[in-house]
């Protein structure tokens, strides 16, 4: 009789179902998988290191960078942390603004997890109509800031141009088209029997387990936790929105695909009240020194200029202290930490990534399961490995 | 809620705390190192506050500021109160040569992957750790990036070319 053993199975960095760079190194009986080890780090570029050498104004292209699906999210993170560091307060409107375009990458950012957890699962078509969608929130993301990924369009004080004339006209068609087509994949996925076979009762983690393992957004709550940042410690004016947060119950990764596409409609139900409610106002706070003035100003007026010129070489000098700022990212908490030793770069920025605290119970998630259901573990968890990385 | 904390700590922990503060409404407090786990353990203990989600470890190098002088290296801990929506810090100065704390992963198992990252980029050793080993960097990278000494522009595992001039640090 021949000798038992495991065997050790590399899945990765270049696999599609990693979503990206991810190693996981896995040891396994059979089929069955006895240990998991994540490897992480291929895509590591050391933002927090850059950001440290940036004046203040200059350090927020970094942040679209980590997680490129929800660039807006992580604009509005490290524009809250900064504008909380220097006691800013920016005008009604800039927060009805931010909050619409905060849940349209919630939207954005979702829809392509939908499309890449279904293709992982084999719904070939899923990701075809998911990108269809994507597109309408991207259309809008170019008419705001000009570009369609890497957005910047969130800046300390305020935004960064005024928002485009038919921009509630944009939104709602939007909030219309994409309200329809959930229904669609409602169709395909909700009772599809593969896909209830293939993600029912798999990667389970109970409500415990997932706050030992910090976890936050949707896997924290698809476990049954109702915890959003967004009722617990409203920011932006979130808390003049109506709307529910999703919760699931058995903490699998069906109750989590429930869960998002339970916040998609959230999502799409705040933006339409943002665009209705959205009040008249400047797009940036009067701060001298400290708030760039508008463009039209530099080009016209003396004063705006010489500010525009002063903050653009110099930046503008911190309080020495630090702040954390976290806002309900579509991935879970994300956290600015930002340490000011009174000059005019932040002494330490640090990043609180959610993709990176949840991929860490991944073996949590997998151990003593099947070897396919690695692949459903990776695609609920909703990883972006510029964020894991940074 | 902020009362709470500081009572729960001020009279079973009086020892250990060094000072408080709260910059722009964040309640945190400098501890001794050894503080740190039976702060950690009895904060889970407790039902009242309900301290159960630690929400973020971080790490910070004061090299060459003024505040060196009370340690170079600052590990913050980021706890959270799901039930109260409290959020406060828990800050630990260590000394600059071989910086040293114990571990939370006893308490916490999402403290693992965390202070992976810290020992990977600031070269801080848990004690205890059931993993202390890199994470983020490359194995052959020697030093620590994050350190205020370790050059921005270094690439060490090269992959295109060097600018700027070797770490004599590191050495």
């Amino acid at each position: 009789m021949a000798e038992e053993r495991t065997i050790e199975l590399n899945m990765g960095p270049q696999h599609p179902s990693t979503h990206g760079v991810l190693r996981v190194v896995l040891e396994l009986d059979g089929e069955t998988i006895v240990k998991a080890r994540p490897v992480i780090g291929y895509l590591h570029t050391g933002i927090e290191k850059t950001m440290e050498s940036k004046l203040y104004h200059k350090a927020l292209p970094a942040t679209d960078r980590m997680d490129y699906l929800a660039p807006m999210s992580n604009n509005l993170g490290y524009c809250l942390a900064v504008e909380k560091l220097m006691d800013i307060d920016v005008p009604e409107k800039v927060k009805w603004a931010r909050v619409c375009l905060a849940e349209l990458t919630r939207v954005n950012s979702h829809l392509v997890w939908l499309g890449t957890h279904a293709i992982d699962l084999g719904a070939m078509s899923m990701l075809l109509y998911t990108f269809r969608e994507r597109e309408l929130v991207v259309d809008i993301y170019e008419a705001c800031g000009g570009q369609r990924m890497m957005t910047s369009y969130i800046r300390i004080g305020g935004l960064a141009h005024e928002l485009p004339k038919d921009f509630d006209k944009k939104v709602r068609t939007l909030v219309k088209i994409i309200k329809e087509r959930l229904n669609d994949y409602e169709k395909l996925l909700t009772n599809n029997e593969i896909f209830i076979n293939r993600t029912k009762g798999v990667a389970v983690i109970s409500a415990e387990e997932a706050i030992d393992y910090s976890l936050s957004g949707p896997m924290l709550r698809g476990s049954g936790v109702k915890h959003d940042l967004r009722k617990a410690n409203p920011y932006s004016g979130y808390e003049n929105f109506d709307f529910e947060v999703a919760v699931g119950r058995n903490g699998d990764a069906y109750d989590r695909y429930l869960v998002r596409l339970k916040e998609i409609r959230e999502a799409l139900r705040i933006a339409e009240q943002a665009v209705d409610g959205m009040p008249e106002g400047p797009y940036r706070a009067h701060v001298p020194g400290v708030v760039l003035p508008p463009k039209e100003d530099v080009l016209y007026k003396m004063e705006s200029m010489i500010f525009h010129f002063k903050i653009i070489t110099e930046g503008f000098k911190a309080p020495f202290g630090a702040v954390y700022q976290a806002i309900e990212s579509p991935k879970g908490e994300i956290g600015f930490y930002i340490s000011s030793d009174g000059s005019n770069k932040p002494h330490r920025v640090r990043v609180r990534p959610p993709s990176f605290i949840n991929l860490a119970a991944l073996p949590r998630l997998v151990e003593g399961r099947l070897f396919s259901d690695v692949v459903c573990a990776i695609g609920s968890i909703d990883i972006v490995l510029g964020e894991v990385d940074r | 809620m902020e009362e709470k904390v500081r009572n729960f700590l001020r009279t079973s922990f009086s020892d250990v705390i060094i000072r408080e503060d709260d910059f722009r409404r964040q309640q945190s407090f400098y501890i001794k190192p050894e503080g740190l786990a039976p702060i950690c353990a009895a904060l889970l203990q407790n039902k009242e506050l309900d301290v159960k989600f630690l929400a973020d470890i971080t790490s910070l190098d004061w090299l060459g500021h003024e505040e060196e002088k009370n340690g170079r290296f600052e590990v913050v801990y980021n706890l959270y109160s799901l039930s109260h929506h409290y959020r406060f810090f828990l800050k630990v100065r260590l000394p600059g040569d071989d910086p040293r704390v114990d571990t939370i992963t006893h308490l916490w198992e999402g403290a693992n992957w965390l202070e992976r990252e810290i020992y990977d980029m600031m070269g801080i050793f848990f004690e205890g750790h059931p993993d202390m080993t890199k994470i983020l960097t490359p194995d052959e990278l020697e030093g620590f990036p994050l350190r205020k000494d370790f050059p921005l522009t270094w690439e060490q595992p090269q992959f295109s070319w060097n600018k700027d001039r070797p770490p004599e640090v590191i050495k």
